[in-house]
Formats: C-alpha cells, structure tokens, sequence
C-alpha cells in the first residue's frame, strides 16, 4: 500500500522536477569523442558541446580540427534538441551545463532573462554573417549565438501540377482547383493550430504579433489585436468555412497528401523535402491572403555559450574561429539540409535551385521574436486559429478573447 | 558491541581503500570445521567471510562516491553519503539490529529516491523558480553585469597578446591601429610599451613582461575572460575585455554593482537598483532588470492555484473532472475485465486459452504508442473509425468537450480491461468450489450467486488493486498528453488548459516544460503537493476500508 502511494507521489514529483534530476549528463546518449591527439600541443582543457542528432557529424568534424591546433579535448553530447532549452535552462545554474549548446535564436529572450548564457563578441566576423543571421541573436545591442543556419517557410510547389506561381491566396486556390486535386492546397493545422505556418497569411493583413523597432528587434507590445487581426480572423472562418483550411490535416497527413501528388501547393520548410524526393519542386513565396506582403518567420540556429562555462575562452575561440568557417558551415548544411548563415558558404550551396529559393524567401521574411514575452503568446495563439478555422468559435469575439488573455498571461 | 566486531569492522575500513586485503587478514582462522565453535563467539564462518567481502565492497564503492562528492565539492551528497555508508556499517557489524538488516537498502533506495525527490518538491513549492527567477542571486549579477556591457562604437578589433607581470598579475598587450604596443591590467590603464616586439601585427614580446603561451593562458581562462585592462583614466573610455585571448574589444558597462550597499546602478540613467522580496533589482519607480533570482516566497503558489481567478476556476474543473475520470476508468474497466473473465472462466466454453491470449494483447501495447495510434484513428477528418466503420460521418470524437471525454474513456477502457480480466481470472480460478456448490443447493441463481458470493470473494483480493489502479488513472499523464493534450481548451478561461486536462498534466502545463508557456516550476510544484494529498488521503481511507472486506474470509 505505502508503496503504491509513494510510487503516485513519485510519478506527480518526477513530472514537475523532471527538468531538475540532472541526471541527463551522463545520459546513454553521450558519445565521448577520440580523446589525445598525440603530437598536438600540450593538451589543455576540455568542451563539453550539446548538439542534437543531425548536427553531430558536422560539429565532429570542426571538433578535431580544433583539436588537433590547440590540444583540447571537445566532447559532444547528443541530446534531442526538443530537451535541449529545458536541459540547458535547468542546468547551467548548477554547474553541470555544456560549455555550448546548439540552439535556436527564438529561445534567447528565455535564456537572456534566466541569465544562462553569455554574450559573444564575433568582431570583424559579424560581416561574414547574412545580416537577418546576426539581427536574431543580437539583444541590446550584444550578440548571444553563433549563427550557422537559416531556416522559413515558403509555398512549395509540385511543377507537375502547377506551372507558375500564384501572385495572391484566390489564385493559388483557384489553380489548385483547375489542377483538379483532392486538395486546393496543404497546410498543417491541427486541432491545437500552427500560428508558425499560419503567420505569413496573418502578416499579409498587417497583424505582426510584436511592434517592432526600427532596427528590426521587437518591443514587447501586442500588434496582432485591433481591426487588421479581426480581418484576418474573419479571413481563417470563411476559409474554414470554405473547406480550403482545415484542422484535420495534420503535419503528416499533409506530408503525406503532397507526396502522393493530391495538391499542387503546401506551405513548408526544408525539412520536409526528404519526403518529396520524387517530386519535381518549385519554391515560392507564400502568396499575400490580405493586401501587404506575406512575411513568414525565419528561424535562425546557431550555438550559444553557457554563463556558467569553466572554460568560456575556449568556448568562444572554437565558435568564432572554427565554426564560423565557411568549410564548417557548409559542412553543417550538408548535415541539415538548412541553408547557412555564413554569406560565403549560402553562397557556395546556392546552385540547388531548391535551397536558392528558400534563401530567396528568407531574405523577405521577418525574424520570429525572440523576446521573452513570446513565450506566453503561442498557447493562446495556436488554439485561438485552429478554434475559427473549425467554426467553434466566432472569429472577432475569439480573437479579442485571445489578446486579452496574451495580455493578461503577460502581467 | 563485543571485541570480534570492533576488530572486524575495523579492518573493513582499513580495506575500505585497499580492497583486496580482507580475505587475507580472515581466511587464516576459519576452517570450515570450526564454524559450530564461530557462532557461539568469534563470528568467523564461511557466511561472515562472505559478508565481510561484500561490506569491503560496498565500503569501497562508497569511499569512491565519497572522493567524487569531495572533489565536486557536493556537500550535501557527501554528507548523506557519509551518513549510509556509518549506517550499513553500524547494522551489518552489530547484533541488536536484526530487522534493520533487511530493511536498510529498501529504506536507503527510498530515500533516495523518493523522499528526497517528494521533499524538493516541496521546497520548489514554497518558491518561485521559473523564468526570470532561475539561479541564484550571484549569478544574476554576473549575468546582469555581462549584459549589460557595450562594445564602444567604433572601436577597433586589436589583436591581443595576455601578459604576465613579474608579481604574477596578468595584463593584456594590445596592438592598436598605428601598429604600436600598449599595455596594462586591471589596476593601470594601457601605456605605450615602447621596446615591444610584434610579428605578424601580435606583440610577441614585451620587456618587463612575460608573454603567456597557450596553454598558460588556458591554465587562466578564468582570470583571463573576467579581467577588464581600463583605455585609460577615465572610466568613460571604457575598457578592453577579450573572449578568445586572440582579439581584444573595447566596452563600456552601462550597469554597476555595488558590493557593499547591494545594489546595481544604471551609469547612463543614474537609476539606482535594490534587491526586491520577489528576487529581482526593483528601481524607486518599480521598473526591474531582466534576470533575477530564486527566492523563497511562502504560500503564494498556493494561493494562486486556489484564489487566483485565472487559475481557481479551470482547477475545480480539472479536480471534478480528475475524480470522475480516475473513477469511472477503474469501474469501466473493472466491469469488462470481470464480465469477460466469467465469460472466459466457463468450463463448457471451448479454446478458452486462445481467446484469453488474444484478450491480452491490448495490455502488451506501449500505452503512449496505443493512445497515439487511437488519436490518429479518431482524427475527424481522417480516422479509420469515422472514415471505415461510420462510413464518412464526421464526429468530432477528440475536439468536442464531452466527445473528447468519451473517448478517453473508451481508449482507456481498451488499454485497461486485459489487466482487470487478468487479475479477476486469476481471482476466480482461486475461488473454492464448495462454496457455489452450497448455494447452488440453497437455490441461489446466476444474478444471486454473482452478488452474494462471486463479487464479494473477488473484491477482498482485488480491492487493493483497483485503489493503485485508482491512484495509476489519477495520474494517467500518457494517455491525456498523447490522446486529446487537454484538449479542447475552455473556452472561458484565461490559461492554457482543457476541458480533458486532469491535475498532472496541468501540473505539466503550468511547469511550461513543453516551452508553450513561461515556465513556473513554483507553482506546477505547489500542485503536485496538492495531487500527493489527494492521492495519499484517498489511498488511505480506501485501504482502511478494504480490510473491512478481508473479515468476510
């Protein structure tokens, strides 16, 4: 009996402090690399760098050079890069974090205002970066990450089906129509929404989620209230209505669905074109569904320095002077498949028409906010949408209902 | 404690390091003839040889955690460990603790286990970790005073070599545009070095200094990234910091801390900061900086999740739904399971042991693989239930809020009933005879004989199982997270949670662990505490109660 009660505590008590156990470090997962290069100046110090599964091989790579130049031991530990924040966050102030981490630049507000990681100077190098690359890890003015990667979403596009780009939503539905397909057009939505995929559509009727600055960075007051966020409210419950968006269709049935050719158009990333391998692509903008430019959210990765690092000089001369090459970068690409953010090797890999189109789009796109206060906005945000488009609730009053809450999630 | 134990136990400390001298030090007088002779006196048999080895072990074992936590410098760990290690010591050496001997690695796994985890938790709950609040106070200085450095506009990247001065304080040696050395620490602003040599545009040698080497600096690091070499007097210019030892930056800082009066000064405002009650730097007009610290903060986690309107109304909610939800999965499941196992148990009926084995096929599912496999088949638009056995009709079994319900149920009762058919076969099979014989005589029927005899013979030894399964359900996280994730959302509360949210995964909500909200480790932590109450006080009157139910026997 007792033991079922303290099994039932136990099960309530790891859940809430799952992130607190630190037990993670010495996970199985962990992979200690070749240690002692013979010949290699005196050995000095050890990294310890996060990295998730697809970016392994690369950091490997730049590791030994590193290795072999300076005598220090790098050891990479593989972790999911979903447990990579928590991990990171919970961590650092007990000693016991990385030196680096992998990282996305939307996490830095958390990781700035929990004081975990440390500021990095990239100096000349800045310039070497595509500039959206830098704007994203920098926050007053300091630079927080590394940057190696850019990623957004654009339109992509089965040649075979359609053969030219749609200039506007109405047209893109329209030629989905004549294709004579299942489906008009993909988009993953889900019963919980995806204001991610979603947000190039709600940009287009001039309702960015932050104000923003005019160098780009955002100040924490909502935009995406007010009459331009209920027009695109009312535009998700007449498409809902229309059968054109649908909270059915999740990631993988979309996926799936493109696959098999049942749609000329999908809204996606890079990541989804190992699944379309098959396929003969095009990549376009996102077509405007209001009467400003569509703008998705570019994503930027890149590698942060831990605040607590033992060996914060090592740490910052690996990033700066090793991963920053454009061998690295390009490297990193190859890993996964995103385009880099060094302007040298975007450029070397840029041939791919398909990685050129992407880029293409990114250049038009806006960095998702990467302040703090957009953590409290994604939970109302997604269910808000994905509640219009399925006509549970009436889209102004659900819409005003959502920024109240945001506003009152943000004290 | 008799003399035999002193010297025993003393040498397994000795060997505690050595390890391997044990045996020898004990095999000599010990003969296996002799052990009538040991257990009135001595204590050498074969047993005590054995014990004596396996203590050396776990002494070794311990002494090695013992080192570790020293050098970690965990010294909470290594008291604890301490502690054990005297403790298995004491019982395992002494007479007079017969029944400690069996139950000490049972208590100590405990420990660790569990009331330490049960007991953090509730130190969490009287605090309020989460974000802004993450570490201690120094590290939010730190941090505070690292980000709140500028580099100066303008100023050049200089190539950067680290120097020593002869008394061992480090300096830097910088390169500026004009290809001139200058040097300085952190108490002497940089100077022309006039005699410096530089090579390849790096000072490679500096008279009156010595230029570190790689690995000497590396040896440094610390001193090295923290050390601030002032341009010149005047604070203003600001001061060369360097990140890599290759490069050196000229910054200002914009916050200052003061050690002495605790607090942090804004040098471009003039704003002065004091620690706050809530862990942050309060400005006079109640501005704060961005990073702050853990601080303990009495009941207000829990007042929040009773009092607070946002969160008082979806919590009762979620609590009546929890119970109904627990309780109708035990009932449900318990029902089928035990109709089936009847059903099953009837003699006449003929391949009983293949049907039983496919009964249980659903128990030998992963739970989280089963639930998702279930959202995807009732998936609205797509599901195989809806698309196949309903023929296109589109029921929204997951995103209608007594739908969702439904169906949680039901999954449940899918993934639960091989249990219950399992324990109840196995309940019957044990049931004597006779006793049915006896009312069948009495003239009892089927519904009577169920009643009066089967339910209450099946309930003494199945009563204690459906409380855990109680307990399981009311912490059933897996299937909520991966069927419905608490969905769909109440529609008139201002939190992130649903209408198919039991306490634990709001405890997970609110945690903010899947990064949708700011996290609020204080708060997910003051609710696991009320769960642990709930589940505790429920299991223990339940239990009670049960032994009302073994007097029948």
């Amino acid at each position: 009996m007792r033991r079922s009660i303290l099994l039932a505590a136990a099960l309530t008590s790891t859940l809430a402090l799952a992130a607190c156990g630190g037990a993670e470090t010495g996970d199985a997962g962990e992979t200690a690399e070749p240690t002692e290069e013979t010949g290699a100046p005196a050995a000095s110090g050890s990294l310890t760098v996060w990295v998730d599964e697809s970016r392994e091989a690369a950091v490997t790579a730049a590791a030994e050079d590193f290795e072999a130049e300076t005598g220090t031991t790098v050891e990479l530990v593989q972790k999911n890069f979903e447990d990579i924040r928590t991990d990171f966050l919970a961590q650092v102030p007990t000693g016991e974090g990385p030196d680096i981490t992998v990282g996305a630049h939307d996490w830095l507000g958390e990781l700035t205002s929990n004081g975990v990681v440390a500021p990095i100077e990239l100096g000349d190098t800045a310039g070497d970066f595509e500039e959206v690359a830098v704007a994203a890890f920098t926050q007053d003015g300091q630079v927080y990450g590394l940057p190696y990667a850019i990623e957004n979403i654009a339109l992509i596009r089965n040649t075979a089906l359609a053969d030219e780009a749609p200039a506007t939503f109405d047209e893109m539905v329209a030629a989905g129509k004549d294709a004579g397909t299942k489906y008009p057009f993909l988009i993953q939505t889900s019963a919980k929404g995806d204001p991610y995929m979603y947000y190039p559509f709600q940009s287009s009727f001039g309702a960015p989620v932050f104000e923003q600055n005019d160098d780009g960075s955002y100040r924490p007051e909502l935009a995406l209230g007010g009459e331009n966020g209920e027009a695109f409210a009312a535009w998700l419950a007449e498409q809902g209505d229309a059968g054109t968006l649908s909270t059915d269709i999740t990631y993988d049935i979309a996926v799936e669905a493109f696959k098999k050719g049942k749609s000329p158009f999908i809204v996606g990333g890079p990541w989804m074109l190992e699944q379309f391998a098959d396929l003969d692509l095009a990549i376009d903008p996102v077509p405007a569904a209001g009467d400003q430019p569509a703008q998705p959210f570019v994503g930027v990765q890149g590698f942060y320095v831990s605040a607590q690092s033992q060996n914060a000089l090592l740490a910052n001369d690996f990033l700066v002077n090793y991963l920053s090459t454009q061998e690295a970068q390009v490297a990193l690409f190859e890993a996964g498949g995103r385009p880099p953010a060094l302007t040298a090797a975007a450029d070397a890999v840029s041939d791919d028409p398909v990685v050129a189109g992407f880029r293409e789009v990114g250049a038009e796109a806006v960095p998702m906010p990467s302040i703090p206060e957009m953590g409290s906005v994604w939970a109302f945000w997604g269910v808000t949408e994905a509640n219009i488009v399925s006509g549970q609730a009436k889209p102004a009053a659900a819409w005003q209902k959502m920024v109240a809450d945001i506003e009152g999630a943000l004290g | 404690m008799s003399a035999a134990d002193t010297n025993a136990s003393a040498a397994v400390v000795a060997t505690g390091d050595g390890g391997g001298a044990a045996p020898d030090t004990t095999r000599t007088p010990s003969p296996t003839g002799a052990r009538p002779a040991s257990r009135s006196g001595s204590g050498f048999g074969v047993g005590f040889v054995v014990k004596l080895v396996l203590m050396a072990l776990v002494d070794a074992l311990g002494l090695l955690a013992l080192l570790a936590a020293y050098s970690e410098q965990s010294w909470g760990i290594f008291a604890a460990m301490l502690a054990l290690l005297v403790a298995a010591n004491w019982v395992y050496f002494t007479r007079r603790a017969l029944p400690l001997k069996y139950l000490l690695p049972g208590l100590a796994f405990l420990l660790v286990y569990q009331v330490y985890v049960v007991g953090y938790t509730g130190y969490v709950a009287f605090t309020n970790y989460g974000d802004g609040h993450n570490s201690t106070k120094e590290q939010a200085i730190e941090a505070l005073l690292v980000q709140n450095e500028r580099r100066v506009e303008g100023s050049p990247a200089s190539p950067l070599t680290v120097v020593e001065s002869d008394a061992g304080e480090l300096g830097f040696a910088v390169v500026d545009d004009a290809g001139e050395v200058r040097v300085g620490t952190a108490a002497e602003p940089l100077e022309p070095a006039a005699d410096a040599t530089v090579t390849d545009g790096v000072a490679t040698d500096v008279p009156g200094w010595t230029v570190l080497d790689r690995t000497r600096v590396l040896e440094r690091q610390q001193e090295v990234t923290t050390l601030r070499v002032p341009v010149s007097d005047d604070p203003k210019d600001g001061s060369v910091r360097t990140q890599d030892a290759r490069t050196g930056y000229v910054f200002r800082s914009v916050l200052e801390y003061d050690a002495a009066a605790d607090t942090m000064t804004d040098t471009s405002t003039g704003v002065v900061y004091t620690p706050g009650d809530e862990g942050r730097f309060e400005a006079p007009d109640g501005s704060t900086l961005a990073v702050g610290w853990r601080v303990t903060v009495g009941f207000e986690n829990f007042t929040t999740a009773f009092a607070d309107a946002r969160y008082s109304g979806p919590f009762a909610k979620i609590l009546t739904w929890t119970f109904a939800f627990a309780l109708l999965s035990v009932v449900t499941t318990f029902l089928l399971g035990m109709f089936l196992a009847i059903a099953f148990n009837d003699p006449r009926l003929r391949g009983r042991k293949i049907y039983r084995t496919l009964m249980i096929l659903p128990y030998a599912m992963p739970g989280f693989l089963a639930a998702l496999l279930w959202a995807g088949m009732l998936n609205r638009g797509y599901g195989f239930v809806n698309q196949v056995l309903l023929g296109g009709a589109g029921i929204p079994w997951l995103t209608d809020p007594w739908l969702a319900k439904v169906s949680l149920l039901l999954v449940n009762l899918w993934l639960g009933f091989p249990y219950m058919f399992l324990i109840c076969t196995g309940a019957l099979q044990s049931l004597p005879g006779d006793v049915y014989e006896a009312a069948r005589i009495d003239g009892a029927g089927r519904w009577r004989t169920w009643r009066s005899i089967t339910m209450p013979l099946l309930l003494v030894s199945t009563a204690p199982l459906l409380i855990s399964s109680f307990a399981f359900n009311f912490n059933n996280f897996t299937l909520i997270k991966m069927l419905t994730d608490g969905g769909p959302r109440f529609a008139d509360a201002s939190v992130p949670l649903g209408h198919t949210d039991i306490l634990i995964s709001m405890v997970y909500n609110v945690s903010g662990l899947d990064g949708t909200a700011p996290r609020n480790y204080g708060l997910a932590s003051a609710l696991s505490i009320v769960i642990f109450l709930v589940v505790g006080t429920i299991s223990a009157v339940a239990f009670r109660q049960t032994r009302k139910l073994e007097e029948l026997t």
